[in-house]
């Protein structure tokens, strides 16, 4: 039986009066790939940087690899961050470094590798996301939105982690770019037999990704299932969102007062 | 009638309650880089890089801030002190003034508003496009990698500015008093020497290394905890220079109190 990689069990987030995060229950399988759909809001990028220890649940529990991480502090998990990867949908390059520094980052200050090994996975990291050794040497404010991708993508390889989070991979690009980076993430993910959870609005992308998708809403995840089960749900709010249709029970919602 | 009084108290409390939640943080923040301050790791290529921003790109401002307010303070008690027949006591009261007060805190103040202001920006920029949560993912603690070098580097660079500062006030006084009051330069440095003591230095370097930490502080602090995009990283910058002044000069008082009170 493959065991469960990220656990969370009623997960509950606030910012003053607004709640996030409503009892999230969700577990994502040893070298599975996760995508969490749902509207702008809902609280998907709260979720995972929970799980990542960048934001800290009022309640409930997160268990990494059967170890409770929930109020565990940041100084304490080293251990654990090591085995995560994280691209942003930004990208969150370090503007005031190259981008071979920003690629060889976490090997660097993570890992304590020296500086000329890590240049040299670093190097190899751009070119498997297909990207020439010129452009490691360029500042991230030189490359363009897709370019700046594929390094954020290369950054959260570099280190082989274990665990890949992927904050909406191709927001802002377009198709035929954002279908490239989708392929990158597969084929970087079975290289690495990583587990990944990505959060996205694509559904093109969705589909490519996972294994598995699931919907939240309102902070609660409202529906999960195998991907090829996402057209076939009989879930309202899954069907209006699959189908982008402006008619549906989340537009209701959304014009209540 | 009723309804005012309400509203008003609900201003008061808001405001009280909002006083206080800012003092938490702020004291959590400073606790936090605190303890962190004696723990490794210690990025001291960061640490050098700050120096080098805090400390040499500061000298041009805070040395001709001091030189220009020592010529200055040079003429005014000439002046005034011409009225007792009293200008021979320009030298020391320009080297009391300067050493004790005006070096440290002109410096402070001059460096609060290069390097608060640019550290606010830079860290509120990497906070509000995630730069800081990406350090995070990195394994890398981004209180010890940004923080606590921009800490280091300002409370062991400010003393170092403020000696700077001090000998360049002190030298701006002597300028005018030789060139223009007619002051006899062997009397002004010996004057200068005699009311100088060694708890006038002491005291000018301890300022500067607290207003040191205070710039710093305020600088990451906000910056640090900014959100909400530009106007946010804008609201940050202008909020660190204005608490870095105003705290500068509560703590000026504090350490004059604790060191000159008891005369």
């Amino acid at each position: 039986m493959t065991k469960q990689k990220i656990i969370m069990q009623d997960v509950k987030k606030s910012f003053g009066n607004k709640v996030v995060l409503n009892g999230v229950n969700l577990s994502v399988k040893d070298g599975e790939s996760l995508v969490i759909i749902g509207g702008s809001g809902t609280g998907k990028s709260v979720a995972i940087k929970c799980i990542i220890g960048i934001l800290m649940p009022d309640s409930g529990i997160i268990k990494v690899d059967g170890t409770d991480v929930t109020k565990m502090k940041l100084t304490d998990r080293k251990d654990i961050l090591s085995k995560f990867g994280m691209l942003f949908q930004g990208g969150a390059l370090f503007d005031s470094l190259p981008v071979w520094k920003n690629v060889a980052f976490g090997l660097i200050h993570g890992k304590n590798m020296n500086v000329v090994d890590a240049k040299e996975i670093a190097m190899e990291k751009l070119r498997r996301v297909g990207l020439s050794p010129d452009v490691g040497l360029l500042s991230p404010s030189e490359l363009s939105g897709g370019m700046q991708k594929r390094v954020g993508l290369a950054r959260a390889i570099a280190t082989e982690p274990e665990i890949i989070f992927f904050d909406e991979p191709t927001t802002g690009l377009d198709p035929i770019m954002a279908d490239v980076i989708n392929d990158l993430i597969v084929e970087c993910v079975k290289d690495l037999g990583a587990t990944t959870i990505t959060i996205t609005h694509d559904m093109a992308s969705a589909r490519k990704i996972s294994d598995r998708i699931a919907m939240i809403h309102k902070g609660k995840i409202i529906w999960e299932g195998a991907t090829a089960t996402v057209e076939n749900s009989g879930n309202a709010y899954v069907e209006q969102f699959i189908h982008g249709s402006a008619d549906g029970p989340i537009e209701m919602e959304i014009l209540k007062p | 009638m009723l309804t005012i009084l309400n509203n008003a108290l609900a201003i008061i409390g808001r405001f009280v309650l909002g006083a206080l939640a800012v003092i938490g943080s702020l004291a959590r923040f400073t606790w936090e880089a605190l303890t962190h301050l004696v723990r490794p790791p210690f990025y001291w290529s960061h640490i050098g890089k700050q120096m080098l921003t805090i400390g040499y790109f500061s000298l041009p401002v805070v040395g001709l801030t001091a030189l220009f307010t020592g010529a200055a303070l040079a003429q005014q008690i000439f002046v005034g002190g011409s009225r007792f027949n009293a200008e021979s006591v320009v030298p020391g009261v320009v080297v009391i003034a300067i050493v004790r007060e005006l070096g440290p805190v002109l410096g402070g103040l001059m460096v609060a508003g290069r390097v608060s202001s640019a550290m606010a920006a830079e860290l509120g920029t990497m906070r509000v496009t995630e730069q800081i949560d990406a350090l995070v993912t990195l394994s890398t603690d981004p209180m010890k990698f940004l923080v606590i070098p921009r800490i280091i580097a300002s409370v062991l660079t400010l003393p170092l500015l403020v000696l700077v500062a001090n000998i360049l006030g002190v030298y701006g006084g002597f300028v005018i008093g030789t060139t223009r009051l007619g002051l006899n330069e062997g009397s002004y440095l010996q004057v200068t020497m005699d009311f100088l003591e060694n708890s006038d230095v002491y005291s000018s370097l301890v300022k500067a290394a607290v207003f040191g930490f205070i710039i710093a502080l305020m600088g990451s602090y906000h910056g640090y905890n900014s959100s909400g995009g530009a106007q946010g990283v804008g609201k940050a910058t202008t909020d660190a220079v204005v608490s870095a002044f105003i705290m500068i000069l509560l703590a000026n008082l504090i350490i004059t109190v604790i060191v000159f009170g008891t005369g």
